[in-house]
Order: C-alpha cells, then structure tokens, then sequence
C-alpha cells in the first residue's frame, strides 16, 4: 500500500524505491480491483498512463524536480482532454472525444502528473449525491449505501478509496467541498478566476471553479502550484499573481482570528455535525487562533439566489448541446426541431432537463427581473456580508453540510431536500471567496468535513491553516477498509 | 387616405479586423467551409471568448463619427435561440450598454437640401455562420467560417420618411464607415448589409402604426425597391381596413415582392442576460480621446471643406466627399488642373460615367487622377477644346496614353494661330456665299442665328481644332467686311 | 407565481426539450417546488442594489487583432454526428 503524499512519493520515486511505471501499475491494479463497486470512474487510460509513467520516470531520471512528476492522478470528466472520452457524464457527450485540452489538465500534464482515467460526477456537475449519472451512481467508499456527495463524487471517493493519489474536481455550489466531507479528503475550490475554466465543460460560467482533491492540504498545494494562474483564454482569468501554495504551510497560527458565523450553526445543521466541526474549532485555539461569533445575515438567501443563478447560466451554456457537431444525435429525425428536441431529451437526464427549464423560465420575458436580476442583486448582498465579516476576521469556519452522507436514493424523491444540502457552501461560490473541506472528525464511522473560508486569493492562507491542523490531528489519514472486490 | 411612411434601419456592418470578435481565427469571403473557426466559433464544450481589441476600437470610432455618446462601460450579453448557424445557441451581443449610445448624422437629399437623422445606438455584435441549401441527401449543410465574425448593428431612430431618404441614409453610413475604414462596405459579399422597418400613419397622426421589419436588404436599388413594395402592401391592407401583422418580412428582389419568415417568428423571446464568460468593458477617457484624435476627415466635414474651399454647391461637394477614393481623386485632379469647378464637372460627368459603364469603382479607373488633371490642363490653356477632350478621355481610358500624347499622335491641338484661322473663315465664307448675302440684309436677331450655321461649318472644316474664342470675333469681323 | 401546465410546454420548446405528458406533469411539480423556493428572494428589499454578475467585479481584457487559429476543420468535424465536404449536415433548414 502506497502512501497519498506527493512529497513522499516524489523522495521515494528520487530514491529509486519504485519508479512511476510501478506506481501507475499499483493504482490501476487498484481500480481494477475495487472500482467495481464504487463506480468512481467513467473512464480508465491504462495505456495512456503507462506512456506517461514511463515519459515520467525519464524526468525524474533526468533529475527534474517537481514533485508532481509521476505520480498517478485523476480528473472529473468534466475537463476536456484530447483525445480521451469526455462525457460529463452525460448521454450528450457518451462519445465525445475532444480535439482539445482542457488549461487544468495541460498544466498538471506538464506537471508531469500521470491520468489513470476520468472521474464520474453528476451529470454536468449537478448534483450533490453523484446520483445523476449517465453510467451510474457513485458509491461512498466509507459505506457502499451512501453516496460520495457530488458533484464531483468519483474524484472523492477515488482519492478516499486510494484509487488515485489526488484528483481534480470542480465546485459551482459545493461540488469540491461536500463530496471531499462526505468522503473524508481534503478539497479546496480557489478563488473564482484564480484556476482557467478553459476547457472545463461551463455549468454556470460565473460559479465554476476547478480546484484540487486530495489526502492533504500539502498534496492539494503541490497541485495549486500546477494549475493556478493567469490563462489568456478565459477572460474570467485573474492576473493576480500567484504563490509558492507549499511555501506558507508551515508558519504558526498565533494570532489568527476564526469567525464562527451564527447562521452555520443553525436548526438545518446535525447537532452531532456541530460538535465535531466546534470541536474542530477548538483544536485551532490551541494552535494560538482565536474564535470569534460573527453573523453573515443573508446566508439563507444563497439558496434562492444560487437555483436562480445557476440554472440561468446553465440553460444558456447547454444550449450548445444540439446535436449538430458533436456529442448525440437522436435516431433518424424527422425535421430540424425534432432532431434539437429529441437529441436534448433523449441525451440530457431528468436533473439536467429540469435545471434547463427553472433558467429558461427564469431568463424569460416577464420573469427576468422577479428572478435573474433580484438573484444577482442577493448575490451582491451576500458578497457583503464576506467582505464585512472578513475586515474583523482571517478566515471563517464552518461546517461543509448539514450531515454525513446520507444513503443513496433517499433523497432523490425530494429535490428540494437535495438543494438545502447546499446552504453552507453556496455563498463562497456566489462570492467568489476560496473554500476548502478538511477531514474533521467522524460519525458513526463516516467522515465530517470542516470548512475554512478566506479572503480573495487567501489560498495559501487557507493551505497554511488546513495543514497546521492536519499536522496535529490525523482524521485527514484514515482511510476506509476496502474489502476484496469491494 | 395620404399615409406618412415611417422608416428606421438597422444597419450591420461587418467591422475589418483581421480575426473574429472573439477568437483568433481569420476573418475572410469565400474561404473553403468551416476552415476558418476556432473552438469558441463552434461553441465546443468548455471553449471560451476573449474580445478583440481592434473591434473595440473600431466601434468607437464610428461612435465619434455620429457625435454619439460612448458607452464608457459596455456589456456583452447573450441572446439566445437556437439555430443550425448559431452553434453555441445564442448570440452575443450587446443589449442594456452598448459600446455606442444616442448620436446622430446629417444626409444630404438629391434636392441639396439636408436632414438630420438620430442613431439610438450601435453595439458589437459576433454574426451567425450560413446555411447552404444545396442538396446534401436533403440535409442543410453548415458552415461556421462567418461565425463569430466582429459585427456593429448601427440602429436608426424611425427618422426616415421616403425610400430615397432611406438610401441616402444608408450610403451616407456606407461612407462613413468606409472613410473611418472600419468596414469594406461590400454589399454583395454582405459586409453591410439592412434590415428595414416599415410602418405607415395617416398623416398628421403622432402615434406609429404597426411596423414591419424587412431583413437583408443588400443593395441600394433593392432597399428603394423593397420599401415600395412594401409600403404598397401595407398601404393596400390599411384602405380595405385591414391592421398588419407586426412581423419579419423577406424581400425578393426576382418577384419584387416581400413575403412573411414565418420561420423566425417562433422564437422571439430571446432571454437577454449578461454573458458570464465576458465581463463589462470598460474605456476611459484618454482612451476615447487617443482616438478621437486620430479620426480621418469624415465625409460631412469634407462636404463642408470642398464647399468652402472650391466653391463647389453643396450637391457636388456631398456626392464628390461620398467615398474617400472619389474625394482624393477629384483633390488630385484640381491640385493638377487648377480649377475646382471644371474637376468637379469631369469627375461627377464623364469619368463617373465610365465608371458606372464599366462597373468600376474610382480605385479601378485606368484614367489616373494625375492625367485627368492634365488633361484639363490642357483645356484651360486652349490647347483643346471640351469637346475634343472627350475624345482624347476615351482615349485615355483605352489607355493609348497620357493627354499629351494623345493630342499630339492624334494631332488635335487646337489651332491658335489667328491668321490661319481667319484664312480658314474666310475659305468658309467664300464656299456659302449666298448666306453670307442673306446674313448681311437680316436683323440682328437672325444673324444670331445664322451665326451658328456658320461656326458649325468652321467647326466642321477644321475638325475641331479651332479654338472657339479665337473663331468668334474673326469670324464677325469678316462677315462685316 | 403559479407554474402551470403551459408554462412546462412553454419554456421545454423554448429549450428545445420534448416531454411526454407524464414528464410534463412530473416537471411541471418539481419545478413549482423549485420556484417555491426561490420564492423568499421577493420579500427582500433589494433597491437600489446593483446586481453582481461576477463575483470578481472585474472588467474585460482585451485581445490583440492577430489570427492565431489555423485550419482545424478535419479534426473538428471527425467528431460531427454528421459532416460531408467539410460542412455540418443537418435536416433541412427552411427559412
């Protein structure tokens, strides 16, 4: 069994103990093994990945020292890669195989970072269960019953299983953060514009943010260095300067103030959630923080504003999915309208078609000010209460979702269930503040995550705290016991 | 009933960047089918837009030549619907801020008189890729080269009362973005291309009546034509008590007639939003003023310039300052010449009717500005006559040479010499001696008369070459004597 | 705001979605519930309150007038569900 820590792994490749062929050779081992019932990946680049080891083990020979190099990872298959099926787990896309590459992948490519295959996630990243995809339901390495969270499930419980040593992920409402809680990892989502959306497959162009997955707050470091920073092909881009993210990690957190807003430990919130994320808390005041009660009054309003927003965009986004120059195309259409309306009910799932229709409503005429314009109005109330809250405190904190995982399928009868799932991670995406997941804690055996909210661009910061903790709790190294095919 | 005919145009015009509005693949007429797009021209999954400078820049410029207001923060939003040639499923475009707000332009009418139109507003805009109909197993083919390609929708305000009206505004924005060079103005190859807005009132009424709107109209001639045809239309539905249909109409040139796109009547809720993958433009004023301060001479003040420095009637100057070609022609020309008036003459007479024979535009004229300058040189120092010149011009145009050479290979210099000239009358003279009887007895009224008989015959014996201010006062002389 | 029926048809065609009447009945619930919840968003005075689009508040970058794509046209249309001599083909547009 190999450890998921990219500085280790990186001494030990340097040290000859293994090379990355053997590495690559183990985790596709892995998967073989154990992927059948978690179904966390979509697809496997076995070949692929064994070029790349080797390409890899040539670089290290060679004395290059990123410590990316060679180690085997995986990505959401939401970003496209050139020449590998990219499906966004969608009917849509089934045989999508992108002339492209997505800036995330090239930048961990030439990281030297070795793709053993694409993730699963809920069809177009929507979704908080990973039960909304085309080939099926991911399952929470911690109990095969309950999901991984979602979006971006596979990555999770990929990385929790130790079927990959990191992974990509993105997050437009929580879709790093609640699976990296749910499966027991350490997921970040950066500032809004810090990593390139090109390439990533939009779902609100104005929420998405790709960002790492993985055992530590040192590891997602190691893969910020990779793909942060300005792309001049997505006008989004920020061209703020980026940091050495593994430079910070190790200075002391004396003196750091912690808000704990009121709002997060509301009646939504799991009282046992509660203990283990204030316990959590606790842990930081011994490392010299201190906590201070703030409130972030419209935290319930991220709701509303966020299934306004996000389904907008959304419908506008997918509309390129008509059938006409890649992706599905229904069976022999009868006529123009009836090739867009059956290849788009046929190809998209019933969450995604819904999303479709609450944005197109939204956006129509008549309604575009009652819904579009009063959501982004919100959205600029909740910002504010980040900007005001973030003038008295470093950072805040949180739980990342009301409970642990909850079992599959008994929320999918109740969509709005589903939704309030969201509320403690929706506002960061709204705002645009970085956020990340850290293991906690557990609950009948299942992981907690707690969330670290910060300021514009405070990533190392975020990485900094994230990592003080881990070097004092081990929560973020258990792993869950996979038995045999299973 | 007297209808009042309303008329407001949006104009598109194609701006001449060298890659499109959003991505760096080329600009270009008649490429091969879909070898000129990028990611985001087709709208593949997760491809993104980045605006291009020079569109911008273009768009402000046109701002300023329409004393509009600049849209200091401008908006991309999208308009969606969805359409085999639009590949992402909506538009983008600008809606709530454009990049140009209110302005306006004056247009000069064939009567000389001018008037002013207003411009609501002008925006970037990317264009659509085609459709070609051609049978492929009874499928549409889709090519996308033109997708994305930078647009600037110039929006008039419903101004305009005629047809005529009508074209002299569109050719007045014709010259305009042509002088800023900011589009080729190519109507045939649809670099500028109309969509009409038609509606009538009784006279005297404030209120509009219901409009139609005719789409890609892309000739002068045929927006004249179309908006006959359709004010007839309208007209005749209104006198049987008819009400129109508000809608998008084609016209076709073939039958003259415009007919409904029902097609496009489907889908007009077209849900404007903010696009997210592009943020508020913003400009300041230094930027505006930098190009301000490099705009060219627009037709207007040129108009204005050739008025007063030439002399030249207003007609004249508005039609000479049309396009910046003509208007540097007839400036070299006059700088040649020396004399405004007669350039004006021979550049909006004889060498434009050339030009409209041929089909050519003043770029291609094989008569150069320099030679036609000398040619009428040639006329203000009597070495021939105006008459004569028109020969040696189609000469020149044949390209047989310059002025001078034609003259002197073809021998046409006037003759000057006044003795010979007076031996020549009187040659004339002694071959009609009856009418010089008859022209001696008459009253002066018939000898005017008479006196045409005889510079006709003089004319004729020296083939032209006789110069006619010479001829005149010899030839009273003589028949005096 | 009651979501109806036709307001389920309505904006399905607008999205190019074809439902059989049990899926329209089925979105036409799920979809009220959606909007049940965003419903709260009305009783908030938000006047004079500018929306915010990006969270970032940023403003466009612009990009200089060079072409920098080159012919790509068989790699990108080997993915169409149909092409034929570099076109995209599609049923028959009638205009």
């Amino acid at each position: 069994m190999h450890s998921q820590n990219i500085t280790l792994l990186a001494q030990q490749l340097r040290n000859k103990e293994f090379s990355s062929v053997e590495l690559t050779q183990y985790y596709l081992e892995q998967i073989k093994q154990h992927d059948a019932s978690l179904n966390s990946f979509i697809t496997l680049t076995e070949e692929r990945a064994l070029d790349l080891a080797r390409q890899a083990d040539i670089r290290i020979q060679n004395g290059e020292n990123n410590p990316l190099i060679g180690i085997p990872i995986a990505h959401k298959d939401l970003f496209c890669t050139e020449n590998t099926l990219t499906t966004c787990a969608s009917k849509i896309l089934h045989n999508f195989v992108p002339p492209y590459e997505s800036t995330v992948t090239q930048r961990m490519l030439e990281s030297g970072t070795v793709m053993l295959g694409k993730t699963n996630m809920d069809e177009f990243a929507m979704g908080s269960s990973n039960e909304n995809s085309y080939f099926g339901a991911v399952k929470n390495p911690w109990n095969l019953n309950a999901v991984p969270g979602g979006s971006s499930g596979g990555s999770a419980a990929a990385v929790s299983a130790n079927l990959a040593v990191a992974a990509t992920g993105t997050d437009t409402g929580g879709s790093i953060r609640q699976p990296a809680s749910f499966c027991g990892i350490t997921g970040l989502k950066p500032t809004y514009g810090r990593v390139s959306r090109f390439g990533m497959i939009a779902f609100a162009s104005s929420l998405d943010q790709a960002g790492p997955m993985a055992r530590s707050a040192e590891d997602c470091a190691h893969i910020m260095n990779s793909i942060a920073g300005f792309d001049d092909k997505d006008s989004t881009s920020s061209e703020t300067k980026t940091e050495d993210y593994t430079a910070q990690l190790n200075l002391p957190l004396t003196g750091l103030k912690i808000g704990l807003p009121k709002e997060y430990f509301g009646e939504a919130l799991d009282p046992e959630v509660a203990k283990v994320t204030l316990d959590a808390a606790k842990e930081f005041e011994k490392l010299g923080a201190t906590l201070v009660d703030i409130s972030l009054p419209n935290l319930n309003l991220s709701i509303p504003s966020y299934y306004v927003i996000a389904p907008s965009e959304a419908s506008s986004n997918l509309s390129r999915f008509d059938g006409v120059r890649f992706g599905y195309r229904c069976e022999d259409p009868k006529d123009l309208l009836d090739m867009y309306m059956r290849s788009r009910s046929e190809g998209f799932g019933a969450e995604v078609q819904k999303r479709i229709m609450v944005g197109t409503y939204a956006l129509s005429e008549g309604y575009y000010d009652a819904y579009y314009l009063k959501a982004q109005k919100i959205r600029r109330l909740i910002k504010q209460d980040f900007v005001n809250a973030l003038t008295e405190v470093d950072v805040i904190m949180g739980p990342v979702a009301p409970t642990t995982a909850f079992n599959l399928n008994s929320k999918t009868q109740d969509p709005v269930a589903m939704y309030l799932e969201d509320i403690y991670t929706l506002s960061a995406n709204l705002a645009g503040i970085p956020a990340m997941s850290i293991p906690s804690g557990f609950i009948d055996k299942m992981p907690v995550g707690l969330q670290i909210m910060g300021n514009y661009f405070a990533e190392a910061k975020l990485l900094n705290i994230a990592h003080q903790f881990q070097q004092h709790t081990d929560w973020h190294t258990q792993t869950p016991s996979l038995t045999e095919g299973a | 009933m007297n209808w009042e005919i309303v008329i407001g145009l949006e104009i598109h015009a194609q701006l001449s960047t060298k890659s499109k509005l959003f991505s760096g693949a080329a600009v270009g007429f008649g490429a091969e089918p879909n070898t000129q797009t990028a990611l985001v021209d087709l709208g593949m999954p997760g491809s993104l837009p980045v605006l291009n400078k020079e569109a911008l820049r273009m768009a402000v410029m046109f701002g300023l030549a329409v004393n509009a207001d600049i849209g200091m923060k401008s908006v991309f939003a999208r308009k969606n619907y969805f359409y085999p040639d639009l590949p992402k499923g909506y538009q983008t475009s600008q809606m709530d801020d454009p990049i140009v707000g209110v302005g306006h332009l004056d247009i000069t009418l064939e009567d000389g008189s001018t008037k002013r139109v207003g411009i609501t507003r002008a925006h970037l805009e990317e264009d659509a890729g085609k459709s070609l109909h051609e049978d492929f197993h009874g499928m549409t083919g889709i090519d996308l080269n033109r997708s994305s390609t930078p647009l600037l929708e110039i929006v008039s305000e419903p101004d305009i009362r005629s047809a005529k009206e009508a074209v002299a505004y569109v050719k007045t924005i014709h010259s305009i973005v042509t002088y800023l060079g900011i589009c080729d103005g190519n109507m045939a190859e649809g670099s500028m291309r109309c969509d009409v807005n038609i509606s009538l009132r009784p006279k005297g009424q404030q209120e509009y009546g219901t409009r139609t709107e005719i789409k890609n109209v892309n000739s002068f001639r045929f927006i004249e034509k179309a908006i006959h045809t359709e004010v007839e239309r309208q007209a005749d539905i209104l006198e049987d008590g008819g009400k129109i249909t508000q809608e998008t109409r084609l016209y076709d040139p073939e039958k003259n007639e415009t007919r409904s796109m029902r097609s496009k009547e489907d889908a007009n809720d077209y849900r404007y939003f903010p696009c997210p993958d592009l943020l508020p433009v913003e400009l300041t004023q230094g930027y505006v003023d930098s190009i301000k301060a490099t705009l060219p001479e627009l037709p207007a003040q040129k108009t204005q310039r050739f008025m007063n420095d030439y002399q030249l009637s207003e007609y004249d100057a508005s039609v000479l300052s049309s396009s910046r070609e003509m208007a540097n022609y007839f400036e070299t020309v006059t700088a040649e010449a020396k004399n405004a008036k007669l350039s004006a003459n021979w550049v909006m007479g004889e060498l434009s009717k050339f030009l409209n024979q041929n089909q050519m535009d003043v770029s291609q004229s094989p008569v150069s500005a320099e030679n036609l300058g000398l040619l009428l040189l040639r006329i203000e120092d009597n070495t021939i006559n105006g008459k004569t010149a028109k020969d040696v011009f189609q000469s020149m145009w044949n390209e047989e040479g310059t002025a001078d050479e034609i003259i002197e290979n073809k021998g046409l210099k006037q003759v000057t010499d006044t003795k010979a000239i007076e031996e020549m009358i009187q040659s004339v003279l002694d071959a009609n001696p009856s009418q010089v009887e008859q022209y001696r007895v008459s009253e002066p009224d018939k000898q005017k008369k008479m006196n045409g008989f005889f510079i006709g015959q003089i004319m004729k014996a020296s083939q032209g070459k006789a110069n006619p201010s010479l001829v005149n006062p010899i030839l009273a002389k003589l028949l005096k004597d | 705001m009651s979501f109806n029926k036709q307001d389920v048809q309505k904006v399905a065609h607008l999205a190019r979605l074809s439902l059989s009447d049990n899926e329209t009945e089925q979105y036409q619930e799920s979809i009220s519930s959606v909007l049940a919840l965003v419903e709260q968003m009305q009783s908030i005075n938000t006047d004079g309150i500018e929306p915010l689009c990006n969270p970032l508040e940023m403003t466009q970058r612009l990009r200089e007038d060079e072409v920098t794509e080159s012919n790509q046209r068989d790699s990108y249309t080997a993915i169409a569900p149909r092409s034929e001599k570099g076109l995209y083909l599609v049923p028959q547009v009638i205009d």
